[in-house]
């Protein structure tokens, strides 16, 4: 049994054994996660993807910061009970703006992946302020203070910034009128043109979500729930059998 | 005992203070199993996806694809709904409830889509919220013939999808405005008074001539109210979003603008119609 009794030898040696291990540990990881970066069809091409405009940004830190992703998962698994209740089935592209991405494990609340346009912005506002109001069963917390949280957008700029050093391929032309396009999204009576021109005339959204006057967190956290899951033009696409 | 061992498998070697180590082998079942699962996991990766290459991972002889399977048990599923469906889709709608094999598919079904989609706004039990209708009366915004149902499931109301979505615009009276104060709390007056509420009767009188000039275009002159606008019958005490003074003068001041999602593209039309005839047999169904 020649080199199966040389593993006698592996054996005894505490210190060689650990370093073996961390050997073996590291191919197997780097088998599983390696291809993953040059494999061709690990991100799908699909069209209508764009990168998050400056207000739907503000809102993804916001649902972020307040932990949303404790509750809600952004993934729709490809299972019929999932796609028959949330949509189509979510797609790698669909987050791969996402710097860290959402797509959770636990579902407290329901998926939100594609819970954009499925409500209507005041229901949004009602829902988000008091649960209760609207779904009597739900045990989600109040976030009534984020309509009187005012926000400006002076740093959306660094936030893109930092976004596009970690691949967001934000432009230029986005980064220069990262502000402009921030409040122009939520002010349906501001010279929006720019905006619409910059991320696209089909799939930006500009309203006043929250119904009051100035951008409050609401607005951002609202213009980002309505964006969700809207963006991929599925008419155009063909899942790819071999994946 | 432990000499016998000690004879058959031998030590390790090792010795500390006269314990020696005995070098027992493995049980054979367990060694045997051990075997088993590495050839298993070999027998695994060829069947399904799994080994990486240059392009793509080995797709396995099995053919497998999570993508595929949701696919065929979807297609599988509408396959066997396929001819009540086709039936549910093409019939007159009036004609739904005359037909109980149909009728009952269409309820069951309709509840269904109801919870999926409708019951976040309008409630589990489609007795709906504050600001969303409750779908078990009588009282209805826009009409509540099963024609009536399906067109504002459809198209929605005052969304920006869809141009054919039900649409009408309260003026905000006193934001813009249009009204004075005292006018506003005449009206409001007024408008407690016609579902029976007593209020102030020179109060009442001088907002029946603000309403008469500024509201009866859309809630009519006796104030029932008129469905080709959506505007709600003011006279029968039930309020979307209630009926106390308060409510009401916020609803003059500010105006409301209740919408609805479009559900044309994102329901087939039998899920529209399945829901159509549940919401239309829940008790107010005209």
């Amino acid at each position: 049994m020649g080199i199966l009794d040389k593993h006698a030898f592996l054996e005894k040696n505490a210190t060689l054994l650990l370093a073996c291990s961390f050997a073996v540990v590291t191919i197997g990881g780097i088998v599983e996660i390696a291809p993953l970066f040059y494999l061709e069809n690990t991100i799908e091409d699909v069209e209508g993807m764009r990168p998050y405009t400056p207000l739907e940004l503000a809102g993804r830190d916001i649902y972020v910061r307040e932990g949303c992703y404790v509750c809600h998962s952004q993934m729709i698994r490809p299972m019929r009970d999932e796609v028959e209740r949330y949509g189509h089935y979510s797609l790698a592209a669909e987050s791969k703006y996402d710097h860290p991405f959402q797509w959770g494990s636990k579902r407290t609340g329901p998926d939100l992946a594609r819970v954009g346009g499925r409500y209507s912005d005041e229901w949004h506002v009602d829902h988000l302020t008091n649960p209760q109001s609207v779904v009597p069963e739900s045990v989600m917390p109040k976030y009534g203070f984020l309509t009187h949280a005012m926000i400006e957008g002076e740093y959306m700029q660094d936030l893109m910034s930092t976004h596009a050093l970690v691949g967001v391929p934000y432009t230029e032309d986005q980064l220069e009128n990262a502000q402009s396009d921030f409040l122009a999204q939520a002010d349906p009576d501001s010279d929006y043109d720019g905006l619409l021109e910059r991320y696209g005339e089909d799939s930006v959204n500009v309203r006043n979500f929250d119904g009051e006057p100035g951008i409050s967190e609401m607005d951002a956290l609202i213009a980002y729930l309505q964006m969700l899951g809207t963006l991929v033009d599925f008419s155009t696409f063909y899942p790819d059998e071999s994946r | 005992m432990s000499d016998d061992l000690k004879q058959k498998h031998g030590t390790t070697g090792h010795s500390w203070d006269g314990i020696e180590e005995l070098n027992t082998p493995l049980p054979r079942w367990w060694l045997w199993t051990f075997y088993a699962t590495i050839v298993w996991g070999i027998i695994y990766t060829v069947l399904y996806p799994a080994w990486p290459l240059v392009n793509q991972a080995t797709a396995g002889i099995l053919g497998y694809s999570t993508r595929a399977e949701v696919a065929e048990r979807i297609a599988e599923v509408e396959t066997a709904n396929a001819g009540i469906n086709e039936q549910l889709a093409s019939v007159e709608l009036t004609e739904v409830a005359a037909d109980p094999e149909l009728n009952q598919y269409a309820v069951s079904a309709g509840a269904s889509v109801f919870q999926t989609w409708c019951a976040q706004c309008h409630g589990s039990g489609a007795a709906g919220a504050v600001g969303y209708p409750n779908l078990l009366d009588d009282d209805w915004l826009w009409g509540g013939s099963i024609e009536d149902i399906h067109y504002t499931v459809t198209h929605g109301i005052r969304n920006e999808d869809d141009w054919d979505a039900r649409y009408s615009a309260m003026p905000a009276f006193g934001r813009d405005e249009l009204l004075e104060p005292e006018q506003i709390d005449a009206v409001v007056n007024y408008v407690m008074s016609l579902s029976g509420t007593p209020q102030d009767a020179s109060l009442v009188e001088e907002g029946a001539v603000v309403f008469e000039e500024n509201c009866v275009s859309c809630h009519m002159e006796d104030g029932t109210g008129d469905r080709e606008q959506g505007a709600p019958n003011l006279t029968d005490a039930i309020w979307l979003y209630g009926g106390d003074y308060e409510t009401i003068h916020e609803t003059v001041e500010n105006a409301r603008f209740g919408v609805m999602p479009n559900w044309g593209e994102r329901l087939s039309e039998a899920q529209i119609r399945a829901v159509a005839t549940y919401v239309h047999q829940l008790g107010g169904g005209e």
